[in-house]
């Protein structure tokens, strides 16, 4: 009776992973409707194609590699299917009620490479709309196989950093990634955009700056709900654990938590959108969201829910600040990205302190620097080799006529046919 | 008084504008068509099967003209929408009869 008490506890901790991750695969979905509803309609097929793309490379790459940097396991998931029944009995018996996850580490792979896929499609949509699709794909395979892997083995790993010092000694703390995966993926985004110059006709010589209006504001609206709802994957999952009392309430809270930041974000953003330009802005709104769902993702865990609306609209106010900043610094980001994932990144990792007494401010800081300087240097050298082998922009004339006809020959919304 | 029509690039209209309202032109009218002179299409692939598309995204501007502004304005869509390259555009001259403002009913030159 007791050993069928343990193989449901691996079994609900299991399916739990399996469920989450399920959720923040379909992020994705919300990336790529978030990204093709803020991009031109002649861009629309070619960033649907790097999402896509990017997904199965971040899969894969992960597969290969990844997985086996981050958490010493087998390169191309050696050895991933072996189950042992006893093994599970026995640890599930030592720890499986006592806080300590127990689960197939297949599902423990497929809910972490679901989040290596969310930290590369960060990029894709700073670098939208003159990027070539190609360098894009080959750094894809870089970030996901190699330097996200690194700094994630350096925090939620629990290794040093090239053997000098271990982050979690110093009181780093991120629950669920605003460090690890937004910040690393807004990075990797800042260092491609610095290189890649900004859209033909984004600002003029004397400082102005000219909009250039998304083509499909309800699939980009769409796409952010769908990456509200994949968040409570996200963070949810990232309690570990379900298969308890104090577990099961704790995955409750983040899911109440997350939430209600994703919530507060949003009429922060609303309302200092309001403030500051006249009117109601859907797209701040949108960000205004996704901002506050990465403040809290750093700990959703501990604060009430009122901390976590109020760090959720911490984020929203100050997404919109970033975004006009970045516009004034002529940091072209066609989607946010930069300042929904790297800007209100950082300030997750900064809020983990008021509410988690097991982290410090100089831990968040020194994980935040290690994590920020990694990613952004490794990737400006491959960004900057690429752009030396074969470029990383395409030609004016292209960007004029649509990357959709340039990359992909194929429009998304074709019109005038004769058929 | 003369209908002024101009088909030219997408990414001129603003150079365009800019340069008609230096030559003094109040309004305009804009759409977006489809065509092609004697530059080529391009050629999509969907899902392996390849097909031709003649029509490429052109921007149609029409202007009311008085007799007397119609040489600066020529000059000026000719200047700004220039690129070139081939696909620049065409721009066509027609006698305008009559033109109108409906607000006030003003008719001929007044109205333009």
């Amino acid at each position: 009776m007791e050993n069928q008490i343990f193989q449901l506890q691996y079994a609900i901790d299991t399916f739990y992973f399996l469920v989450c991750g399920a959720l923040v695969m379909w992020m994705a979905a919300g990336f790529a409707m978030l990204e093709a509803g803020l991009v031109r309609s002649k861009n629309t097929t070619e960033i649907l194609t790097k999402n896509v793309a990017l997904f199965a490379i971040a899969c894969t790459m992960y597969l290969v590699s990844g997985y086996a940097i981050m958490y010493d396991g087998g390169w191309l998931l050696n050895g991933i299917e072996a189950f042992s029944m006893d093994e599970v009995l026995a640890a599930s018996a030592e720890n499986g009620f006592e806080g300590d996850s127990v689960y197939s580490g297949a599902s423990d792979f497929f809910f972490q490479v679901v989040f290596v896929a969310t930290a590369m499609s960060i990029v894709s949509g700073a670098v939208a709309e003159r990027m070539k699709l190609w360098s894009f794909l080959v750094f894809a395979v870089v970030l996901t196989g190699f330097i996200y892997p690194m700094e994630g083995a350096w925090t939620w790993g629990g290794a040093e950093v090239f053997g000098l010092y271990n982050l979690g000694d110093l009181g780093f703390s991120d629950f669920a990634g605003s460090g690890i995966v937004h910040m690393a993926g807004a990075a990797a985004a800042l260092a491609g955009v610095l290189l890649l110059g900004a859209r033909k006709g984004k600002y003029g010589p004397n400082g102005e700056i000219y909009a250039i209006p998304g083509a499909n504001l309800p699939l980009a609206t769409l796409g952010t709900f769908i990456l509200w709802m994949g968040w409570f994957g996200f963070n949810g999952g990232s309690v570990l654990k379900l298969g308890d009392a104090a577990n099961a309430h704790s995955v409750a809270m983040v899911f109440l938590n997350t939430n209600a930041a994703a919530a507060g974000g949003a009429v922060a953003a609303l309302i200092t959108g309001r403030i500051l330009f006249g009117k109601a802005d859907l797209t701040m709104l949108l960000n205004g969201a996704l901002a506050g769902l990465v403040a809290i993702t750093a700990e959703p865990s501990t604060p009430t829910a009122l901390q976590a609306t109020l760090f959720g609209a911490l984020g929203g106010i100050l997404v919109v600040f970033s975004i006009i900043t970045l516009d004034k610094l002529k940091i072209d980001d066609p989607v946010g990205a930069i300042s929904v994932h790297g800007v209100v990144g950082l300030l997750g990792l900064l809020l983990v302190p008021v509410t988690n007494d097991g982290s410090s401010f100089s831990g968040q800081l020194i994980g935040a620097a290690t994590i920020f300087g990694w990613v952004f240097a490794t990737s400006f050298a491959v960004w900057f080799a690429l752009k030396l082998i074969t470029g990383i922009r395409v030609t004016e004339e292209e960007e004029q006529q649509g990357v959709d006809l340039a990359e992909c020959g194929m429009e998304a919304y074709p019109e005038f046919m004769s058929k | 008084m003369k209908l002024v029509t101009a088909v030219i690039k997408p990414f001129k209209l603003d150079a365009v504008r800019d340069a008609l309202a230096e030559a003094g032109v109040s309004g305009i009218t804009v759409s977006e068509v489809k065509g092609f002179g004697r530059q080529k299409g391009h050629t999509e692939l969907y899902r392996g099967a390849e097909y031709v598309v003649d029509f490429l995204p052109k921007t149609m501007l029409q202007i009311a003209v008085d007799d007397s502004q119609v040489d600066a304005v020529l000059e000026a869509i000719g200047t700004a929408a220039q690129s070139g390259k081939i696909g620049d555009g065409k721009i066509f001259v027609a006698n305008l009869e009559q033109a109108i403002r409906i607000r006030t009913g003003e008719t001929g030159a007044e109205a333009i």
